[in-house]
């Protein structure tokens, strides 16, 4: 049996799940006592049930693997853990068997090499040997391990008579490129998407020689976080489309960021030739994206090469924008401005970073301005965004996977935070985690009780009214997610009321100190950082201003705002680095950093500050987003006391300490004190049907102005819509 | 086809020692594909469905696992629909994930693993004759050999009226009473080629032949007067040493 049953929906069985490190190990009241076992002579001890690959690993003795991934059921079919135990008398399997008191494992002794070596050989029987043109090469575990392990000759004499064993390959979709006479059948990708995604349509078909990975039939492997299955692969089976045959790893020169598509946060590795972005990894991080990356977040890149703004532009007389230089560009804008007044309105989009938001903020206050807004709407009424405990998520993303229930209001985290869904899924097959949804029914990849759509629901269950309010009571972690198409909605002020005043009353009765029921899920990377700043969310407040002559658009793509919204001499800046809504109504454009361009601040929607890094220069002219903030504030004669990143972060430590602290997630508090400010705004919730913007796995892939121009965004989403046709 | 490019490169390299040869891989191990490839006689489109006393049958097959592991049943589902349709196609292996409510490429791995699903239209008389060493050594070429000649198909092939298709198996475990074919349920054993001809001309008579053995035999019992074990059975202890 190569895989372990894992859905609750194939087998409806509690399935004791060996391989999972859940951090409610620890709540466990009385510890087994440990046993001693000896690695190579060297004694450790261990907790029983610990596999012998795991207790090598205590002591830092790596024993080479395949099959095993830390993060996927134990399927023990590539042999390549094979190590000796003194008595026994074959080698076992190391990533499957646990270990007995006293056993003495041999990683080194002369039974373990011969195993390998045999293991490897068989490997490379029906291995294409194809490394000169696979682009697996230099990060292959298979080389590095025949290199390692491997014999030195070969006895491969077949060619001459049945030859090498040879399968097609398959069409899986425009993101993987499959070569799969190369696979090893390990199955890591075939368990990554049958546990961690969640759809099943990879397997093992056929059998013996002739078994192969695939779909059986002619079927795509869509899901938002696919791309993972490459970086499992560990061979050159699987590999990127958009990046094939781009580059070696050793020309390549990496940079750790951090994603910025949507609000989790994700760490990446940039990976860049020639001040060219090549590709994208994610980059491990316990607390907020594991080892995984949205395909969004993978993928989307090849969008930072295009429709970029790479100069300054003005409209000229005939009302089109030229290019000019930024001395013009500057004072154009500037001039505007000086004409303006206090008359000046400032829109940020959800990409824009804490740096870029501070300046700008600064900037206008110093012009007399408060008119500062972000263009994703959050409630302003009742407590509005004073206290951090009303807008994050703040029970962080990591432990959501010890939730034992969940309920989900307005949200659909599998399009808007993968990486969050991925948590719930993993509490859902491991940790019998029970959802439910009020909104919108959406394929989320797992089964969740459907509580309808509307949102007055909430109050029912506070009230003890609705038939779910019992369970919830009762439950010790539960977890309150509300999303941000909840909370754009006209009465999300009384929505969150409400859904604070539930999690309060679920609060009281939480053992937990550190758990907190309360969450909000942001969909941009920015917003929580602008809300941080004092932004005031949504542009209503630029819709009612009166007379504003000059609107200054920071990255705001999503065209919230039209001409028509604003009087007809107003200036219109755009100031970002895609040409795409923004920019088609501007009268000038300041071309920005992308972020891969830029040293810049961004907090998830857990309230967590992450920088990125500068991985290549800018295009053209643009320039770094606070930098050109500055030098028009020199212009317009209102200098900003900043001339360096050092001293803007003094700045934002000023404004909000926690903006420097990265990498820590702050605690937010004061949920009581909250939630007695939001109950004094009036306000009902309507009861209009609760919706979210994306419910298709094609509403994925383009939600911002980075990813709208990536075409390969725009092949997924094709892709999507065939593979909605098919009919597998 | 492909394997038949593979046989015309061969022959090219055996004909000329030529410097301009082609390297071959193996094209195809196995005489199934572990694809899926729509056609007309196989595609999703088709309908399946199990037939009222197939439903009362698969309820029955269902009740005997329990809860939580009713997926162990889908071996036997498969082989109800695969004897319902003769053979088992794309649609049967759907519903029998639907039965089950598993994904569909649980179901294509079962299907596909086990070499007495058919996953391509099947004759009514599913004839597999043995030729493992046993079978052959007892003159299992011959049989074959009547057989096509019979029914003038060649080993794989399925008759064009849908009635007949040969192939040829491994051992199906009735060496001792070799050589064997195996019709659909039943072995036919110790044959020679008139036993053969007979089969078949019963088989083209609507008749069915008598299964079993055709050498006279009841089972696998010898020829004859048996040659050993004609005594007593000797009791436990027999021929141990006396110390132990
Ligand atoms: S394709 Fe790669 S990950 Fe999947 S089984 Fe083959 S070697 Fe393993
Ligand atoms: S790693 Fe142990 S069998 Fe593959
Ligand atoms: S060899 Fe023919 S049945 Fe065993």
């Amino acid at each position: 049996m190569l895989r372990l049953g894992i859905s609750k929906v194939l087998s409806g069985a509690k399935i004791q799940h060996v391989a999972v490190v859940s951090r409610a190990a620890s709540d466990i009241a009385k510890k087994p006592e440990k046993i001693e076992v000896f690695i190579d002579d060297k004694s450790v001890m261990v907790e029983p049930g610990t596999t012998v690959l795991q207790a090598a690993a205590q002591i830092g003795v790596e024993i080479p693997r395949f099959c095993y991934h830390e993060r996927l059921a134990v399927a023990g079919n590539c042999r390549m853990c094979l190590v000796e135990v003194e008595k026994s008398p074959k080698p076992v399997a190391a990533c499957a068997m646990p270990v007995m008191k006293g056993w003495r494992i041999k990683t080194d002794s002369e039974m373990t090499k011969r195993a390998r070596e045999g293991v490897m050989e068989f490997l490379l029987v029906n291995h294409p040997l194809d490394c000169p043109i696979c682009d697996q090469g230099g990060e292959c575990d298979l080389q590095d391990q025949s290199m390692a392990f491997g014999s030195d000759r070969s006895r491969f004499t077949d060619i001459d008579f049945s030859g090498k064993r040879a399968v097609e390959d398959k069409d899986i979709g425009p993101l993987i490129k499959t070569i799969m006479t190369r696979c090893i059948h390990c199955t890591r990708c075939i368990r990554f998407a049958s546990e961690v995604a969640g759809v099943d349509d990879l397997g093992t078909t056929g059998r013996g020689s002739d078994m192969q990975i695939g779909t059986y039939v002619e079927k795509f492997f869509m899901s938002e976080m696919s791309g993972n299955v490459i970086d499992l692969c560990p061979v050159g089976a699987l590999t990127s489309k958009p990046y094939s045959f781009t580059a070696r790893p050793w020309e390549i020169r990496k940079v750790d960021s951090i994603d910025v598509l949507d609000a989790v946060g994700s760490n990446i590795v940039v990976s860049t030739r020639t001040g060219e972005v090549l590709r994208i990894l994610p980059r491990t991080n316990e607390e907020i994206n594991e080892e995984w990356l949205s395909d969004k977040s993978r993928f989307a890149y090849d969008a930072l090469k295009r429709q970029r703004l790479v100069t300054p532009m003005v409209k000229g007389c005939d009302g089109q924008l030229k290019p000019v230089d930024w001395e013009a560009a500057l004072l154009t804008v500037a001039k505007a401005m000086n004409q303006a007044g206090n008359k000046i309105g400032a829109i940020a989009g959800g990409l824009t970073d804490a740096e870029a938001l501070v300046s700008l903020k600064d900037l206008l206050n110093r012009l007399g301005s408060e008119n500062l807004c972000t263009e994703h709407t959050f409630p302003m009424d009742g407590c509005a965004t004073d206290l951090r405990s009303t807008y994050l998520l703040n029970n962080k993303i990591a432990p959501v996977e010890e939730a034992d229930f969940i309920l989900l209001v307005g949200a659909n985290p599998r399009l808007e935070a993968p990486l969050l869904n991925s948590r719930i899924r993993k509490g859902y097959i491991h940790n019998e985690t029970d959802i439910a949804v009020l909104g919108p029914k959406t394929d989320m990849r797992y089964d969740y009780e459907h509580l309808g759509e509307d949102p007055s629901a909430l109050n029912q269950i506070a009230s003890g009214s609705h038939p779910l309010a019992a369970k919830l009571k009762k439950a010790k972690k539960p977890l309150i997610i509300v999303g941000a198409d909840a909370m754009a909605r006209a009465d999300g002020g009384a929505i969150r009321t409400a859904a604070m005043k539930l999690s309060q009353e679920l609060q009281s009765n939480i053992v937990d100190g550190e758990w907190k029921v309360l969450n909000i899920l942001h969909k941009v990377a920015g917003q929580v950082a602008a809300l941080d700043l004092g932004y005031s969310a949504g542009v209503e407040k630029i819709r009612n201003a009166d007379g504003i002559k000059v609107l200054f658009l920071l990255g705001a793509d999503e065209g919230t705002i039209s001409r028509d919204d604003l009087p007809k001499d107003c200036f219109v800046v755009y100031q970002g680095h895609h040409g795409d809504h923004g920019a088609s109504i501007a009268d000038a454009i300041l071309p920005g950093a992308a972020y891969t361009e830029k040293q810049a601040t961004y907090v998830n929607t857990e309230g967590r500050a992450q920088q990125t890094l500068v991985a290549v220069t800018p295009p053209g002219q643009a320039k770094e987003d606070w930098k050109i903030i500055r030098a028009l504030s020199e212009i317009l004669g209102s200098k900003l006391p900043y001339d360096n990143l050092d001293q803007v972060r003094y700045r934002l430590e000023e404004v909000a300490p926690h903006l420097t602290r990265y990498g820590a997630a702050e605690n937010a508090n004061y949920f009581k004190q909250a939630l007695a400010i939001s109950t004094m705004a009036k306000g009902n919730i309507s009861n209009s049907p609760l919706d979210v913007k994306q419910k298709k796995l094609e509403d994925f892939f383009m939600t911002d102005a980075i990813s709208r121009a990536s075409p390969t965004m725009a092949k997924c989403v094709a892709a999507v819509k065939k593979h909605m046709e098919s009919k597998y | 086809m492909l394997s038949s490019v593979r046989k015309a490169g061969c022959s090219l390299w055996r004909g000329v020692v030529a410097p301009r040869s082609i390297q071959t891989s193996s094209a195809l191990q196995h005489d199934s594909l572990f694809v899926h490839r729509d056609s007309a006689a196989d595609n999703p489109d088709i309908k399946f469905e199990f037939t009222p006393d197939n439903i009362k049958r698969a309820d029955a097959i269902l009740a005997i696992y329990p809860e939580g592991h009713k997926r162990a049943a889908m071996i036997p589902l498969l082989d109800l629909a695969q004897r319902q349709q003769g053979w088992l196609p794309l649609s049967a292996m759907h519903a029998v994930a639907d039965m089950l409510k598993l994904p569909r490429m649980r179901v294509y791995e079962v299907a596909t693993f086990y070499t007495m699903f058919m996953r391509k239209p099947t004759g009514k008389y599913h004839l597999q004759v043995c030729t493992t060493t046993p079978c052959w050594l007892r003159g299992s070429d011959e049989i074959l050999e009547t057989i096509c000649k019979n029914l003038n198909m060649k080993v794989g092939e399925t008759s064009k009226d849908g009635m007949y298709t040969i192939s040829e198996v491994e051992c199906l475990g009735a060496c001792v009473n070799a050589p064997m074919v195996q019709i659909n349920d039943d072995y036919y054993e110790d044959l020679t080629v008139q036993d053969t001809e007979e089969i078949l001309s019963d088989l083209k008579a609507g008749k069915r032949p008598r299964a079993g053995p055709r050498s006279g035999r009841f089972a696998a019992e010898p020829l004859g007067e048996p040659t050993s074990l004609k005594g007593e059975p000797t009791g436990p202890g027999f021929g141990v040493r006396a110390d132990l």
